[in-house]
């Protein structure tokens, strides 16, 4: 199986040689169009995993391959979302989604002759995420689901080949955050980009992810992994499921394991 | 707004007026030691070519100076906000250099550009681009790291991220900044005219004070404070016409 984003016992530290060990000795392979979750407590280098894989920061030891090549810089292809939308306030919704585009090649070059192309391009994309007609409204104006949205239309609008998602939904209520896993499912049930989703949320990391690994604490190191052998669509009702529910329960129960190495 | 709160601003101004004429026949305060405002405008009618002349020259050198200010403050603002460690490095240099108090350096101007408008004005832009700088680097600096991940994760440069997000994002700390920096620059101009100038509202009170016109003196305050005001004014006005996205709550609340 051809590895699209590959890491080979990987060392992470941050701030010198006396500095904190984000990460020891990580491996792990992600296959194209796999959608790969990342579950662990605080702390376990989730994030770091992030930075690395998008090469903003170089590993301390180990090699990290994206896409068949070594990482030594920023990869080019990565979308991301986070925890906290970003939206710039000064720029309207549509704006904000463009954004990439002005940066990223092949697109920036072309920005202006392709402006109308593009922004058609976006307005698809805030409809398939539920908000058609919002384009041009400010992101102050959207309530905070709504700025999520529009985030992950903004991790998506040059097409990435790799999406990073650090709890995208961790700042959600509840209905909203089931409501954004089923239309992240659908765009990546339609377009089938690599994920890689880093949350706390394990009924999350069970209902979206193709595989789901778990994370100890700092130094984080990966000390489990679970397939999900659901069926696509999944539905919000499944996850109330016993099948998907003691899948939920064993996650939990590494996690669990994991707290309790921490504390001893 | 409404009515009695867009008049209160004049309704105070002509309270302070009424207060200060009354307080003044009152205690029976010597016209030397402090004129009623009915002398003071009197006397500034009758000098009023004069003041208006010189407060022409006082705006001429705080706008050149203030100008100066905002080219120079933008341009370092920028440099120092480009990476934190510039940052860390430069700004206890400029806490440094802004407690130096700027009359201190006006014998110093006048050493190297003689006596006039070359001080003044650059005694207004030494006082006035500091904030300017802290504002602008302030807002640069604090540009959200995951922003900055976003971007980069693109491809995007340092100037891209600049451009794009940065400096856009500063900009309410930049028209906020220039709101305290006009006024500062009068205080820079005046300063400067007092100590040395032949002209100016500095220099012109310089002499009302040796010829014992006191009114004239009081005059020549008020034409400051005139002239800080409007000047205040056009600068809040430019601030909410760039960078209203700043002011949504208020916005809102209006719509």
């Amino acid at each position: 199986m051809s590895r699209f984003v590959e890491l080979d016992d990987v060392d992470l530290m941050y701030g010198g040689p006396d500095g904190t060990l984000a990460l020891r000795g990580a491996s792990l392979g992600v296959a194209q169009g796999e959608f790969l979750a990342v579950v662990g407590p605080s702390g376990c280098g989730k994030s770091s995993l992030m930075k690395l894989v998008t090469g903003l920061h170089p590993p301390s030891r180990g090699s990290v391959r994206v896409a068949g090549s070594p990482v030594d810089g920023p990869v080019k292809i990565a979308g991301m979302a986070f925890q906290n939308p970003i939206m710039l306030p000064w720029r309207t919704t549509i704006d904000n989604i463009l954004l990439p585009l002005e940066i990223v090649q092949p697109h920036r070059r072309q920005f202006r002759a392709r402006r109308k192309e593009n922004e058609a391009a976006a307005e698809a994309l805030l409809a398939t995420v539920g908000l058609g007609g919002f384009g041009r409204k400010y992101p102050w104006q959207l309530s905070g689901g709504m700025q999520q949205r529009a985030s992950l239309c903004r991790a998506l609008i040059h097409q990435p080949e790799l999406l990073m998602l650090d709890e995208p939904f961790a700042a959600l209520d509840a209905f909203t955050r089931e409501e954004l896993w089923s239309v992240l499912q659908d765009l990546w049930l339609e377009k089938r980009f690599t994920v890689i989703l880093v949350t706390h949320d394990l009924r999350e990391a069970v209902y979206l992810a193709d595989r789901v690994l778990v994370m100890s604490s700092r130094p984080g190191r990966i000390v489990a992994e679970r397939r999900i052998e659901l069926e696509r669509p999944r539905s919000l009702a499944r996850t109330f499921d016993p099948d998907f529910v003691a899948i939920v329960h064993e996650l939990r129960d590494h996690i669990s394991a994991v707290r309790q190495g921490e504390v001893s | 707004m409404s009515r009695t709160e867009r008049l209160a601003p004049w309704l105070f101004t002509v309270a302070f007026f009424v207060v200060w004429e009354i307080g003044v026949r009152v205690l029976d305060i010597g016209t030397y030691i402090l004129p009623p405002p009915s002398l003071v405008f009197e006397q500034s009618w009758v000098f009023r070519q004069a003041l208006f002349r010189n407060s022409m020259q006082t705006l001429y050198t705080t706008l050149a100076g203030f100008g100066i200010a905002v080219v120079f403050g933008l341009a370092l603002g920028i440099f120092i906000g480009w990476s934190k460690t510039i940052y860390n490095g430069l700004y206890p240099v400029m806490i440094g250099f802004n407690s130096v108090p700027k009359v201190a350096v006006v014998p110093v101007l006048v050493l190297w550009f003689g006596i006039g408008t070359v001080p003044a004005i650059l005694t207004a832009f030494l006082i006035s681009f500091f904030p300017i700088v802290v504002n602008v680097a302030t807002g640069l600096a604090t540009l959200e790291p995951e922003l900055e991940d976003v971007l980069r994760a693109l491809g995007a440069k340092k100037m891209d991220i600049m451009l794009k997000v940065g400096i856009p994002r500063s900009l309410p700390y930049f028209f906020g900044s220039l709101k305290v920096a006009i006024t500062l620059a009068f205080v820079g101009s005046v300063v400067s005219e007092t100590v040395a100038a032949n002209s100016g509202v500095g220099h012109l009170m310089l002499i009302a004070q040796a010829n014992s016109e006191v009114p004239l003196v009081f005059g020549g305050l008020l034409c400051l404070a005139v002239l800080g005001i409007v000047m205040y004014a056009v600068f809040a006005l430019l601030e909410q016409r760039f960078t209203g996205w700043a002011f949504r709550g208020q916005d809102r609340r209006a719509a």
